[in-house]
């Protein structure tokens, strides 16, 4: 019988399959029964809408099984909720590796702030806003570098990509495609 | 709209009933960037919807989950707004009816988040940021489409003016509910008047108003969407995949 903690940490994400849950910071806590040595695992969704949800409780259970922990319940908690800020420093690296630009830090402006609802945010089609604006009176753009060539000279080319949480960007250097987790 | 249950309903047949819409995009949008972009912004309503209803389901103690919320009703039980319900038009009406939708859920979901109601706050922390997406998407567009080209900006105010009166039953007033509708109206318009503004399109004149969607009375659209959303279902009672 294996760490419960270490095998549900293991776990990975199955849209974004180089990072696990643990990186990603969706996996909020895993709690062992001292009596009935029955495991809780608490997860978040990164978006309400995820439909990777049943797959990765399913797969929490079965590693957990494997683990020789069986007949873990899987807890779904949406407060507080998942923010860009939770994946950890591995898995922004394993992103970038994997050619998905990770997210710039929202830590400061707290998430998409109700500021995000100002017209003032919407920029014009093509440069387009990028996430991680930061709040202070001049408005700064934190440039999304290219996860192939390191080029600051990229541009949005649309805010919904592949999955919930990512959105499809362009290098203007070397011309490709990528996606980039977008900051939430 | 009054206690808990009847203000998760509605807001959750909001959701349910604009995925609806949204997702009839798929495969017909004007560009491919687009039609992902869509079919996010559904998946988003929809995983919304499901969060309120399982809760209305809960609420209400009579042993509804969100299958048989949004599956088991026909459209006099529905609680939504009448501006979801509208058919979708060309891609100006979707845009500016998405405006519309999201200027009034992301200060509605803003507010719910701090409420006293521990899960509506939950679902209210998680859903505005969603909701800040679909408003930033919507207002570019409605830009675009506003200042841009004759036939665009035609079919622009052409939309605004036909949504504009279906806006107004989204803030009548309920005193009681969680979060009272009627205090929402002031960041709504400091939203949407700017975005107009810049889009060169005319706000219309406050004229007829039309409601009743949050009393059960709909349009004739509402039952044909849920015709087709609910199919499957009814047919085949507790099929799983």
């Amino acid at each position: 019988m294996t760490d419960p903690r270490a095998a549900v940490a293991a776990v990975v994400d199955p849209e974004i399959r180089v990072i696990t849950i643990d990186e990603l910071g969706i996996l909020r806590a895993v709690d062992e029964d001292p009596t009935t040595g029955r495991v809780l695992v608490t997860i978040t969704p990164t978006y309400t809408g995820c439909p990777a949800m049943d797959v990765i409780r399913a797969d929490i259970r079965r590693a957990l099984a494997a683990a020789g922990h069986p007949g873990a319940e899987v807890r779904t908690v949406f407060s507080p909720a998942w923010s860009t800020d939770w994946i950890s420093a591995e898995g922004r690296a394993k992103l970038a590796a994997a050619g998905i630009a990770p997210p710039a830090p929202v830590g400061s402006v707290g998430g998409v702030p109700a500021s995000a609802v100002s017209a003032a945010r919407v920029g014009p089609v093509g440069g387009g806003p990028a996430p991680g604006r930061s709040a202070g009176v001049v408005p700064l753009t934190l440039a999304v570098r290219c996860p192939r060539c390191g080029s600051p000279e990229t541009e949005q080319v649309s805010r919904f990509g592949s999955t919930a949480c990512k959105a499809l960007w362009r290098c203007r250097s070397c011309s490709e495609p990528f996606d980039h987790l977008k900051a939430l | 709209m009054n206690g808990p249950f009847e203000f998760a309903l509605a807001l959750g047949d909001d959701a349910l009933v604009a995925a609806q819409r949204l997702g009839e995009w798929a495969t017909r949008a004007p560009e491919m960037e687009e039609d992902i972009a869509l079919a996010n912004i559904a998946l988003d309503q929809l995983g919304a919807a499901r969060l309120l209803l399982s809760y209305a389901g809960e609420l209400e103690g009579a042993g509804r989950d969100e299958d048989a919320l949004a599956f088991l009703r026909d459209d006099r039980e529905f609680r939504n707004c009448l501006l979801v319900e509208l058919p979708n038009g060309d891609f100006a009406m979707s845009m500016v009816k998405l405006l519309l939708l999201s200027a009034y859920q992301v200060p509605l979901y803003t507010a719910l988040a701090g409420c006293a109601d521990e899960r509506l706050a939950a679902i209210g922390a998680k859903a505005r940021k969603e909701s800040a997406y679909h408003l930033d998407h919507s207002a570019l567009w409605v830009k675009r489409l506003g200042d841009g080209t004759d036939e665009s900006h035609r079919r622009a105010q052409a939309a605004v003016d036909q949504l504009w009166p279906y806006h107004h039953e989204l803030f009548t007033a309920d005193p009681a509910a969680p979060v009272d509708p009627a205090t929402l109206r002031a960041d709504f318009d400091a939203v949407v008047s700017p975005v107009l503004a810049e889009a060169t399109l005319t706000r219309p004149a406050t004229g007829w108003t039309p409601g009743g969607g949050r009393d059960g009375v709909h349009t004739e659209h509402l039952s044909f969407l849920l015709a087709e959303m609910q199919v499957l279902h009814r047919a085949h009672p507790g099929a799983q995949w």
